[in-house]
């Protein structure tokens, strides 16, 4: 164990988390927002990296590609916001037939491929792991950085808007909403298009990075996603009031996760036993306000 | 106003569950009537208030607003017309959202939401106005998130957003039930201000005969799914609650329960 080896990890770590944070900000806004659990996000990242890697493969500049992944995310995040409101299904079954149904279709669109190699050597991509340690503006962390930076302002403008907080309020009270004039189907679906553009937005950025698009890049993805919220407000939530912050939070949160992970691979855990560890850890965050109130809150007077 | 025709609700038809709620109610609200509603659990006084607002589409009947036709239209664009506030203190706000937002989100009732910036300075300064008559002290706290207020003060910051936009038509659903008497009383207090100045119509739930009787200019009675009885202008003024269950008795052909009307 050297602890060398462990520094060097780290930029790329850093790296990661951004592009990780991303999609977290995603899951932010269908979770924490719209107040539902939304597991499209498995599937539309690996729909955000096959679209961007086939098209850039195809010759398209990397922008055009990347815009076009967005797009492709938000129409996964339509066809589970249809499925929700305008079919009644409810909302986790929704993302879950999503999820699947995009299986095939990320297959389809690589070619009937589960891996499609981008490499950085034959394409110019706008960031690749391989610059996670050079010094300059090559280095991932620097176009990671203003992408986080005109997405949270973009989101921060966005839900300051009349139409952001008509989505707000449908995330807070439906029936008040209703009350209000709000359509709230309306605004369920378009968050859910929102956020898995956002998502396949990350997909796009990954398969850059990482070198390659995988059908299966998107495994386990809502639980990274929820550990990046949830860890970003453990550690942020007291200080970090502003919405631009509690965004920045859970990019922070994200990052933080995947510093762990080099932590804990450096100390010796399989890479197998990480999806293990990471539904563990998510598992008892979600359980710990409700054991807080169970059983940690002060009971005044009878039951 | 208003104008109920003949609607009629059930509930889970074919079911174990089904319940009808209405049977058959006609009811016409003039411009201005201020008109409470009373009768025993089950009755239909929400279900009625419900089927108003578009929660739940009717099996029967027609309901019009201001003379137009809204049977059809889905709840959220009722809303327009309406102004709602609920029994629970919860249902009328965004716990998560702060005072000035609400009142922004009601301010925009009815008109269409675009990319403009949710809430402007001057609405502020209007806003900060308007909570100032309340007496709360909130138009001092307008960045609080309402999830810190009190029952009655969300109560009283939801009467507000219900009339912000005036509403062709207030409906509220027995909105000082789950207050304590004295901030009950508070809230009724305002609501009748509120009603006389703007001179709005309402249907105003309450499960408390007296109150019924001291406010408004009109009282309707419901029973099983109906209104049974309708007393208005100098009648209802020379109503006492001994009035009232006789005629509830001779309506509903039955003998009063005390216990199902919650008598206070």
């Amino acid at each position: 164990m050297q602890i060398v080896k462990l520094f060097n990890a780290m930029p790329g770590a850093v790296a990661q988390g951004m592009i990780w944070g991303l999609l977290a900000i995603g899951v932010y806004i269908t979770y924490r927002i719209l107040e539902v659990s939304d597991l499209t996000v498995d599937g539309s990242i690996a729909t955000g990296g096959a679209v961007a890697a086939m098209l850039i493969i195809n010759g398209w500049s990397v922008w055009a590609a990347l815009l076009a992944a967005f797009v492709a995310g938000m129409l996964a995040g339509l066809v589970t916001g249809l499925f929700h409101t305008f079919c009644g299904i409810p909302a986790i079954l929704s993302g879950i037939l999503t999820q699947l149904a995009l299986y095939s279709v990320n297959l389809r669109i690589m070619g009937n491929k589960a891996n499609v190699a981008l490499s950085v050597n034959k394409y110019s991509l706008l960031l690749s792991s391989r610059n996670a340690r050079a010094i300059g503006l090559q280095n991932p962390i620097v176009i990671l950085v203003l992408f986080v930076a005109a997405l949270i302002l973009l989101l921060y403008w966005f839900f300051g808007t009349e139409l952001g907080c008509s989505l707000r309020a449908t995330g807070a009270n439906r029936n008040m909403a209703r009350a209000q004039g709000i359509n709230t189907n309306t605004n369920t679906v378009l968050g859910l298009m929102i956020s898995n553009g956002i998502v396949a937005l990350a997909g796009a950025l990954l398969a850059q990075y990482q070198g390659f698009s995988d059908v299966g890049m998107g495994r386990g993805a809502i639980v990274i996603g929820l550990a990046a919220v949830i860890i970003g407000e453990v550690v942020l939530g007291k200080v970090f009031r502003n919405f631009g912050l509690k965004l920045l939070a859970v990019v922070i949160g994200a990052i933080l996760y995947y510093l762990v992970i080099q932590v804990v691979l450096w100390l010796g855990l399989n890479t197998n036993d990480l999806k293990l560890l990471t539904a563990l850890v998510v598992a008892m965050f979600l359980a710990t306000p409700y054991w807080r109130a169970k059983y940690f809150s002060k009971k005044k007077g009878g039951v | 106003m208003l104008k109920i025709n003949h609607i009629a609700k059930t509930f889970n038809p074919g079911l174990i569950t089904e319940k009808t709620a209405l049977v058959d109610v006609q009811l016409h609200l003039n411009p201005g009537d201020f008109t409470t509603v009373i009768g025993g659990n089950g009755a239909g006084k929400s279900t009625m208030l419900n089927a108003v607002a578009g929660v739940f589409p009717v099996d029967k009947g027609t309901i019009e607003i201001g003379g137009e036709n809204v049977t059809n239209l889905p709840e959220f664009k009722r809303a327009q017309y309406l102004g709602r506030v609920f029994q629970d203190p919860m249902t009328g706000t965004a716990a998560t959202m702060n005072i000035e937002e609400n009142m922004a989100l009601a301010m925009r009732r009815g008109q269409r939401r675009g990319l403009k910036w949710g809430i402007s300075n001057m609405e502020r300064e209007m806003y900060r106005e308007q909570l100032r008559k309340l007496d709360l002290g909130l138009e001092d706290r307008m960045a609080s998130k309402v999830g810190l207020l009190s029952g009655g003060q969300r109560q009283a910051l939801t009467l507000l957003m219900a009339t912000l936009r005036t509403p062709k038509l207030l409906l509220l659903d027995e909105h000082t039930a789950a207050l304590d008497p004295k901030t009950a009383a508070k809230v009724l207090e305002l609501s009748d201000k509120i009603i006389r100045e703007q001179k709005l119509t309402a249907l105003m739930i309450t499960h408390n005969m007296q109150d019924a009787i001291d406010y408004g200019n009109r009282l309707i009675m419901m029973h099983e799914g109906r209104v049974v009885v309708d007393v208005e202008g100098e009648e209802k003024k020379k109503l006492t609650r001994a009035d009232l269950m006789g005629l509830f008795e001779k309506a509903a052909g039955q003998q009063l329960n005390s216990d199902k009307l919650l008598l206070s």
